[in-house]
Parts: C-alpha cells; structure tokens; sequence
C-alpha cells in the first residue's frame, strides 16, 4: 500500500514537473524561404535542447509566407529570400522594424540532371537549342525566380529564354523538376544544388556577376512569442548558427 | 490583365472541350461494357474507373506524372520515338482532365445503359440484328440523354480540375494555366480582383454545364 502511494505521488511529481517544463518552453513559429528547409532544421536540434523552446517550421516561396502573414497566419519570426518581402511587410505595419536584419547571402547556379550531357560555357548557353525547358521559380514573386529573371535580363538574354521557361513555386520546386529529368536545366541557389545527389552544377554565377541575393529576418508585430522569437533571431547570428550556415554553403554577412 | 483573362479562359474551354471529346469514344464504350451483365474482370475495371474520383487529385497527378515524366514509361517512348512532349505542355493539361472527368462520364452513362429496357434488345436479336446495329440504334439513342448528362458533368469536371493538372503540367502563363490555377496564382500574388473574376466566370461556365445536364435528364423521354 504505502509503495503504491509512493509511486503515484513520484509519478504525479514528475507528471507536474514535465507540465510546467512544457508550459515554460514558447512555440516559436518561423516562417522561413524554402531555400532554408536544410540548413534550419540542423540548426533547430541544438537550439531546441538549449533553450527548451520549439521550433514550429513553416517553409514555402517567401512570397507564399508574406502573403500567409498578411492574411493573418500565425508566425513569430519570418526569414525571407529577398528584402522585397520585408519591405511590403514593414510597410503595411506587420514587422518590429528595429528587430529587422539581413542575414544571409547566396548565389545562384545552373543544374541540370546527372544523366545529362549538356556542357555550359555560360549562362547564355541557356539559350541553346538542347535547351527546351528551364525551371525557375515563378519569375514575378518567388525570390529565386526574380533573381534569376534579373540576371538573365542583365545577361540580355531573358527575351530569348522567356518560351523555355517553367515557372514553379519555389526553389525547391524547381530543384525537384531538375531532378526528374522533366526539364533540361534549372536556376536554384547553390546551397539548393548542394544538397541534392540527383543534379550537378552546370554553371556556377559568379558572385560579381549575380544579382545582389539578401536573407532577412525580422520579428513580426503580432508574435505570440515576441521575446522566444528574439533570443532565436539573435542565435541565428551567433558563432555556432554561421558555422552550420556555411556548412551548407551560404554566405554570412557580417 | 484583361487580355491574360481572355486567354486564360479560351484556353482553359479549349482544352476542356478537347478533352471531353477525347473520352467520349472510349467512355460510351465502357459504359456500355459496364452496363452489360457479368463478365471477367468487369468489377476490376469499375473499381479502376472510379478511382481518379476517390483519390486525391495530386496523387492521380503523381500517378500520371510517372508514366508521362520524360523518364516515364510513356512519356520517354512518346518523347524520344515520336518526338511528342507531355509534361509542362498543353497535352499534359489535356491528359490530367481528361483522366480527372472519365469516371463522372463512365459512371452517369452506365446508369443510362442500364436504364435501357433489355427486351428491345431482345427483340432486335430475334429479328436478326447485330450487336453493332442494337447498340446504334437501340441502346445509344435511348442512352443519349444520360450520355449527354454525363458528357455535361465530365466538361464541368474539366474546368474545374486543379490537382492533377498542376502535377504534370504545372501553372505555365500562356501555355498551361487553367482558370483554375490561375485563381490560385492571382491568390498568391495577392491579385484578388483579377482571381475574383475568373471566379466569376468559371462559376457562369460551370453553372451553365450543370444546368444543362440537368435540363437533359429531366426532360421527358419521347419513347421508353
């Protein structure tokens, strides 16, 4: 009798201990570009344990996720592809503007299939008759599809290229088309290229020839978590969250 | 924006027209075989007819997706051997929609066929007609409004279709966007006015399909 009663009070202890762990720890509700799918989940594992926090991903085109959140989705933190997204959020009153800070920086390349045959001296071969089909993000909201629709234009050959094109709904999009086969070639950063064993890189842009690629983040007005949300923006600029950004192939801006 | 419309919605009725075509051959055929009574393998086909209703429209993209892929089963011989492309062209469109509004017109004929009162066709036989010539000239005719019910329903179906499309032929402007994905589109671009009134064409386009089929199969029969 008495162990029994021993045991449902250590369990009731423990029962109580782990509620108000858990009621202590914050959901913190990132929306991130897709390009960071990779790279934010490696980083979450440590950050979780460290911080007890949670980390709830939502990961699309940053267009998608500005149009989530000025729809009104739940999101403490948003980490876009391009600074065009934080602007039209700042500007309509969303962000904590002073916690706003660009990140991150990338370039793009040009994939194509493993199996495929096609050698590229430059971007402009992409222009090429062995070129059918080009995937791209959609070329008027997705980041990586400004970009490229940007670079190609400086390049002059976006007029040519326009028929070719795939636009898709986001980076990853156009890396999982690339790596079916079902288009011959595709414009992703290079962390997107880095990660898949099914592409190899054609071309690499150069970085001085690349349209100028910017990752912000910012803390959103309507947080439920304001103050979790800050302490994680603040982790992802410290030494350890730049080591596994470089890791996998993003530049840090300092 | 206005001109885009246009050609989203010629395009988006193009297709849907094409495809309805395309299957009402095969799906009368089908209906019928469907309607007669017992033969090998016939629940096989039925459960196979009616799964792109049951399954999500994305798998049925996917499942098509496979076969149509340049790396696909199909898609790689009708590529390379016949120097047709699927995926990511208006074919794609036409495939996916065509698959997505098979079963609404199988299903609603077979109803009609089985509705067809059996001693006519009995009567036939005795006189010495063919399986050909009753099926022409009794069982299609008498059929004919469950056929065109159902011909209705597989258009409107058509229209509509999103999921399976979007699989294998993406949302390419100009060259594969639907009304349908375009919608989605103009949502995500946070261009409502101009998705508001696609909607409010394609709520015209498919209330006009619906009405008629409805019209047709309420319509007294002249001889039954």
């Amino acid at each position: 009798m008495k162990n029994i009663i021993r045991s449902i009070s250590i369990t009731l202890a423990v029962a109580a201990a782990l509620f108000t762990a858990r009621l202590r720890a914050a959901d913190i509700y990132v929306s991130a570009a897709a390009s960071l799918t990779d790279v934010l989940k490696e980083i979450a594992i440590p950050y979780e344990k460290q911080s007890g926090d949670n980390l709830v991903f939502n990961f699309a085109a940053s267009s998608v996720l500005a149009r989530q959140i000025e729809e009104g989705a739940p999101a403490d933190l948003i980490f876009s592809a391009d600074e065009a997204k934080l602007d039209a959020l700042q500007k309509a009153g969303l962000l904590l503007p002073e916690t706003r800070k660009s990140v991150l920086s990338n370039t793009l390349v040009i994939v194509v299939p493993n199996d495929s045959t096609i050698n590229f001296s430059s971007a402009k071969d992409l222009a090429g008759p062995g070129i059918t089909k080009i995937a791209v993000g959609e070329p008027s909201s997705v980041p990586a599809g400004i970009y490229a629709k940007e670079y190609l234009d400086k390049l002059g050959i976006w007029q040519k290229v326009t028929d070719k094109i795939v636009p898709v709904e986001s980076v990853r999009a156009a890396l999982a088309a690339v790596e079916s086969g079902n288009v011959d070639a595709g414009i992703v950063y290079k962390t997107d290229a880095l990660i898949s064993q099914k592409v190899k890189v054609a071309y690499e842009i150069p970085v001085s020839e690349g349209p100028a690629i910017s990752y912000p983040l910012a803390v959103l007005k309507d947080a439920k978590s304001p103050d979790a949300a800050k302490k994680l923006a603040a982790y992802l600029e410290s030494a350890p969250a730049e080591a596994v950004f470089e890791k996998y192939g993003f530049l840090v801006k300092q | 924006m206005e001109q885009d419309n246009w050609q989203i919605i010629t395009f988006t009725l193009g297709v849907s027209i094409l495809s309805t075509v395309l299957i009402l051959p095969g799906g009368i055929f089908l209906a019928w075989l469907l309607s007669r009574p017992r033969w090998f393998g016939k629940s096989v086909v039925e459960t196979l007819v009616a799964l792109p209703l049951v399954v999500p429209p994305v798998a049925t993209g996917l499942i098509l997706l496979e076969l149509f892929g340049r790396r696909g089963v199909l898609g790689s011989i009708l590529e390379k051997d016949l120097g047709l492309e699927i995926v990511f062209t208006w074919r794609a469109v036409v495939i996916a929609i065509g698959v997505m509004s098979f079963p609404l017109l199988v299903r609603t004929s077979r109803v009609a066929f089985e509705g067809v009162n059996p001693r006519l066709e009995e009567i036939a036989r005795t006189l010495g007609a063919g399986e050909a010539r009753i099926f022409f000239t009794i069982a299609l005719p008498l059929a004919a409004r469950g056929i065109i019910a159902g011909t209705m329903l597989a258009f409107a179906r058509a229209l509509g279709e999103f999921g399976a499309t979007v699989m294998v032929a993406g949302n390419i402007p100009g060259r594969t966007s639907t009304i349908a994905l375009s919608i989605y589109e103009y949502v995500q671009l946070g261009q409502d006015g101009a998705a508001l009134k696609l909607l409010a064409f394609s709520v015209l386009m498919a209330f006009g399909a619906v009405w008629v089929s409805e019209l047709v199969i309420r319509r007294r029969m002249p001889v039954r």
